[in-house]
């Protein structure tokens, strides 16, 4: 096995020396009627196998890039540079462990620290983690965290937050002390979804939760909201799903918030048929203490020399177990790198650019697609992604024009289907987009609503 | 009077109020102070209740309320300063002052030479 | 005569001086390159991405435009290719040597894996495309998903836990669902005091209150007092097996029998099931739901500390209760994925991530298991648990062995050896650094005084285990021969000495601010 360095003559030295006959000898403490079970799976295979199996698979599957491509709602098909993949391959990083040796980790930490400080800046918040699983379970952290800081267990969940991340907070705390009440969706009223918002908040509120852009789409001025919150002593949590968005629309901090969370995969993350993605975390300095997951801090070495250590680790299980803030215990290392690379190559004038590209897409596709007859745009506004009303069930809508080879975006029944919104449909447009792709979109999307 | 308790804590008695801080040997164990959480002043706990948190680097420990009581004064200075914890944990490093609910559940705690047995007995 | 006639120097001058004497001008130590922060190198106005140029147009964010500097320095990209290859290079991994670090199975990571991981249908999926366009990517699920169950003969396998402590909270939370669904969710979870910390972690997020359970001087659970503490308020015991002592429980088919006789449940932790792939199963076992670290044992990249894979394998009291999504096969041979519960007879204990977990890892440990095969992943653990013997073995006589071996994937020694040597454990490990080697790990487990856990893994030659154990030697003996100046300061070969973690804990700087600000 190609895998293994051991030869039989290897093996029966070590053998040797160890003082045993054979290596079930050192299994003794495995009851021999549970030893070397039948197990029915095929045998080892060579590279060139394996490979043609996995193809075989992946063959049957239609790749994003091949096709007119619009689907979204919290994953994001994006162009990432090739330098990206190139670097996060190199075995220093691919094949690191946690840096909880600083002095040989150092290029783990320092992009970590990059990292932070790139999160931070995008939402407008002081501090950010080194970051979580993806943006769902991040935002059950938030939630469980605003109880903490304000040791208060409400928490309202506004209706234009991503159904499957209400979903993730509500199955995450089911067994807390949180109790968590979710508005409802109304794709075509954002204001109706921000005031209803801002009536749920009372003085037993621990944080009320908000998406922006919302899953449906729009932008909104979250500062009324903040305003309410604030005044009855709970948390603005605000959801970002798509991290681009933060190139173009005023931050969540300068609106207010005092947790960012959401999903940062669109930076320099591939699809990967929903993960691994890129959990970021980011509040004020005031509320470092109560934060979940890893974060890296800056200090000297014994000589001076400016370094990078894990820092605050006494928040994490490994040493308050039962008392952590979090059973969290791993980051998403690797993505993070490569949004910390792709970030740095854009840098704040690529970022802007490439933000107000998406922007600048989508309202192509928008106008195309209203000019569509029995199509209503239902965001008054948006980013990268709208919510539209077809004659037609949405979901029935997607897969006929998946039949003519073009992936029109995502039925909100998907999302929930017991929302009644089946006749709505998500549609988000990326730099990726062409002008041919919407010609197709369209010609299709005619044929299939008519 | 200076008492004592099982979890490496003291009490000095003061008038009707008893100020609250953790041992020597508690400090050395931790290591390195670096973060001090306090309770609220008013605030009020029965013995054992969790009162305060003190962290080192590499572990973190409960400060329990020895007795019980109400939270008359909390030592703010640690929270800029946690180190004073290592350097001076029977003077400067205190955490906070009671007004205890029972004197004589001070009373029935150790003395020094009580509380320099049992960490004796520890070894 | 040809022009190249002008002989030049090749061996240095007699050097009196070390090589540590002096600092250079640029602050780089030949190939030791000091390297700035990117916000240090780049600037707001660089850029290292050509994107498509396009006109003004009316834009529809609702007047919300971000006008305020947000700060992100940018590079070119030869700066930054350089930037990221320099901080590279001040990392330790796998791919340059023996990484012994204990309870984390640092194995070495096949490059076929990543290649499979980025086939464009593979890679370039989304998750919420329509289901009949990602047929292939639904059957490597299923795929996976068999060879889950069988290698450990349960009958269910959870996918979407993101980590293993996702995967951890996955299992006690369908615990907890099957519980309250008989009407008593109980109030103790018990765990070993040699448990990893995400147990009780994990135990208090759902509800439970811990109770620790007592070790025995042979290194494993106490049986009678874990059949002492059970009761009708016990919800279930979380047992690592093998466990952090990296010794496997021989009586865990009669705590399990005793878990169950009390009405409650088996979670095994299995961080270390690297030990037993093919060996042992834990449906055998009596284990009602264990999650794998699909980045230790199947060799996904541990990628400087993430993504990581936690998938979580339940008995037939729990697979009602698995989480949501899940792939089923429908009647007309398509798959599909369940997403939504199915009315209120639906006991899904509901959704625990935005998507269907964590594919990238999938494919990557479905290639491993296919490369392996079922004799391979046996032969594996064979190895994994000789090569740990062997180390045990060859130390033994000048190193601390907390308990007498066999061991399975990993050897676990004491600072006893250290006693009034002046060396720490800490002391030890730095110094293994100046070894060229990553330290194994230390002061875990927790009940062993100045723990040292090595975890060599199957994927190290016996050439490499020689060198390291010449090494270890070497260190254990100078220890004692008092030469502690080789410990007191180490590591000194690395890129930092140590670093001040007192100081970055008691005044944290978590990101970098201008100068000016």
């Amino acid at each position: 096995m190609r895998y293994l360095p051991l030869t039989s003559d290897d093996r029966q030295a070590m053998l040797g020396k160890i003082g045993v006959r054979h290596v079930d000898d050192l299994f003794k403490d495995i009851p021999g009627e549970f030893l070397n079970p039948e197990i029915d799976l095929p045998r080892h295979k060579t590279e060139l196998e394996v490979e043609r199996h996995l193809s075989r698979m992946a063959s049957k599957n239609t790749a994003a890039g091949s096709v007119p491509f619009f689907v979204g709602a919290g994953a994001y098909k994006h162009h990432v540079p090739a330098t990206v993949d190139h670097i996060i391959q190199r075995g220093e990083f691919l094949t690191a462990y946690t840096p909880y040796q600083p002095e040989i980790a150092q290029g783990t930490l320092q992009y970590i620290f990059e990292f932070q400080t790139q999160i931070a800046q995008l939402t407008g918040m002081d501090v950010a983690n080194a970051s979580m699983y993806d943006g769902s379970t991040a935002t059950a952290e938030a939630v469980m965290m605003a109880r903490r800081v304000t040791r208060k267990k409400r928490a309202v969940i506004a209706g234009c937050v991503h159904p499957h991340y209400r979903a993730v907070v509500e199955t995450t705390t089911q067994y807390t002390d949180d109790e968590v009440v979710a508005l409802d969706a109304q794709p075509a009223d954002a204001q109706a979804e921000l005031q209803a918002a801002i009536d749920a908040i009372d003085e037993t509120t621990s944080c009320v939760v908000f998406q922006n852009p919302g899953v449906c789409g729009n932008v909104l001025d979250l500062t009324p909201l903040a305003e309410k919150a604030h005044a009855n002593k709970a948390l603005l949590i605000v959801v970002v799903t798509e991290v681009m968005s933060l190139g173009l629309i005023t931050s969540p901090g300068e609106m207010g918030a005092d947790i960012v969370v959401g999903e940062a995969q669109s930076i320099g993350n591939g699809l990967n048929f929903g993960g691994p993605y890129l959990g970021m975390f980011a509040t004020n300095q005031k509320y470092v203490r109560q934060m979940p997951g890893r974060l890296c801090g800056e200090t000297v070495d014994s000589d001076g020399t400016r370094g990078f250590v894990l820092t605050l680790s006494t928040r994490e299980q490994h040493i308050r177990r039962e008392k952590a803030t979090s059973n969290i215990c791993t980051n998403s290392g690797l993505c993070s790198l490569a949004f910390t690379i792709h970030m740095s190559l854009l840098g704040e004038k690529g970022l802007r650019k490439l933000s107000k590209l998406n922007h600048k897409k989508a309202v192509d596709v928008k106008n195309a697609v209203a000019a569509v007859d029995g199509v209503e745009v239902l965001s008054s506004s948006f980013f990268n992604e709208f919510a539209v009303k077809l004659p037609k069930n949405a979901a029935d809508v997607v897969e006929k024009l998946a039949s003519d080879g073009v992936l029109a975006g995502v039925p909100f029944s998907r999302l929930d289907p017991n929302a009644g919104h089946d006749d709505v449909l998500l549609i988000a447009a990326t730099e990726t987009v062409t002008d041919g792709d919407i010609e197709e979109l369209v010609s299709a999307l005619k044929g299939a609503v008519a | 009077m200076l008492k004592f308790t099982e979890d490496h804590e003291w009490m000095l008695v003061e008038g009707d109020t008893v100020t609250v801080g953790i041992t020597d040997h508690a400090q050395e164990a931790l290591g390195d102070i670096v973060f001090v959480e306090l309770p609220e002043v008013g605030a009020t706990f029965e013995k054992g209740d969790d009162a305060a948190v003190v962290e080192s680097v590499k572990a973190a420990s409960e400060v329990y309320a020895p007795i019980a009581g109400e939270i008359v004064a909390v030592n703010e200075d640690l929270e800029g300063e946690p180190g004073t914890v290592n350097s001076a944990p029977m003077d400067g490093g205190w955490f906070f002052k009671m007004k205890p609910a029972d004197m004589s559940e001070v009373e029935a705690a150790m003395d020094e030479a009580a509380y320099k047995e049992f960490l004796a007995g520890l070894e | 005569m040809s022009m190249n006639n002008q002989g030049r120097p090749t061996a240095a001058t007699d050097v009196k001086t070390p090589v540590e004497m002096f600092e250079s001008f640029s602050g780089h130590k030949g190939l030791r390159l000091a390297e700035p922060l990117i916000y240090e190198l780049g600037n707001t106005q660089t850029t290292g991405v050509d994107i498509e140029d396009f006109d003004d147009f009316d834009m529809e964010i609702a007047g919300l435009e971000r006008t305020a500097e947000i700060g992100c320095a940018g590079l070119a990209e030869p700066d930054v290719v350089r930037h990221y290859t320099r901080l590279s290079r001040l990392n330790y991994g796998i791919d340059m040597g023996v990484f012994p670090l204990g309870s984390c199975t640092m194995k070495h990571n096949p490059r076929l894996n990543e290649k499979m991981a980025r086939l464009p249908g593979i890679g370039d999926i989304h998750p919420l495309q329509p289901q009949s366009t990602v047929q292939g990517a639904l059957e490597l699920m299923e795929e996976l998903s068999h060879w889950l169950m069988t290698i450990t003969n349960m009958p269910a396998v959870a996918l979407s836990p993101k980590a293993g402590a996702h995967g951890e909270l996955c299992g006690v939370m369908a615990i907890r669902a099957a519980l309250e669904a008989r009407g008593d969710a109980r109030e103790v979870i018990l765990c070993p005091e040699s448990a990893h910390g995400t147990n009780p972690a994990t135990a208090a997020f759902c509800g439970y209150k811990v109770k620790s359970i007592p070790g025995k001087n042979n290194g494993r659970v106490d049986v009678e007092a874990l059949k002492e503490a059970l009761d009708d308020t016990v919800a279930a015991v979380m047992i690592t097996n093998p466990n952090t002592c990296g010794l496997f429980e021989q009586e865990v088919r009669e705590i399990a029998d005793a878990v169950h006789a009390a009405g409650a449940f088996f979670y095994c932790d299995g961080a270390n099931f690297n030990a037993i792939m093919g060996k042992a199963c834990p449906g055998d076992l009596g284990v009602d739901a264990m999650h794998f670290n699909l980045h230790k044992t199947f060799s996904t990249p541990h990628g400087g500390g993430g993504p990581g894979s936690g998938p979580v394998v339940l008995s037939d009291a729990l697979k009602d209760f698995a989480p949501l999504p899940y792939v089923v096969k429908e009647a007309d041979g398509n798959l599909k994925l369940h997403e939504w519960k199915d009315g209120e007879g639906d006991k899904s204990l509901g959704r625990l991530t935005a998507f269907h977990g964590q594919m990238g890892m999938y494919v990557r440990a479905l290639s491993y298991m296919l490369s392996h095969g079922g004799d391979g992943l046996k032969q594996a653990s064979e190895d994994a648990v000789l090569n740990a013997n062997y180390i045990l073995a060859s130390l033994e006589d000048v190193m601390s062995a907390s308990y007498e071996g066999p061991c399975m994937h990993e050897a676990l020694f004491d600072d006893r050896f250290l006693k009034d040597t002046g060396v720490t454990t800490l002391d030890f490990a730095k110094a293994m650094i100046d070894e060229g080697y990553h330290p194994m790990t230390m002061y875990f487990p927790l009940v062993v005084h100045g723990a040292m856990l090595v975890e060599p893994t199957e994927t190290e030659s016996k050439f490499n285990l020689d060198q390291f154990i010449r090494s270890m030697r070497g260190l254990a003996e100078a220890a004692k021969a008092g030469e502690t100046k080789r410990f007191e300061g180490a590591p000194y070969y690395a890129p930092r000495k140590r670093l001040d973690e007192t100081q970055a804990a008691r005044k944290p700087v978590l990101r970098y601010t201008p100068p000016s600000a």
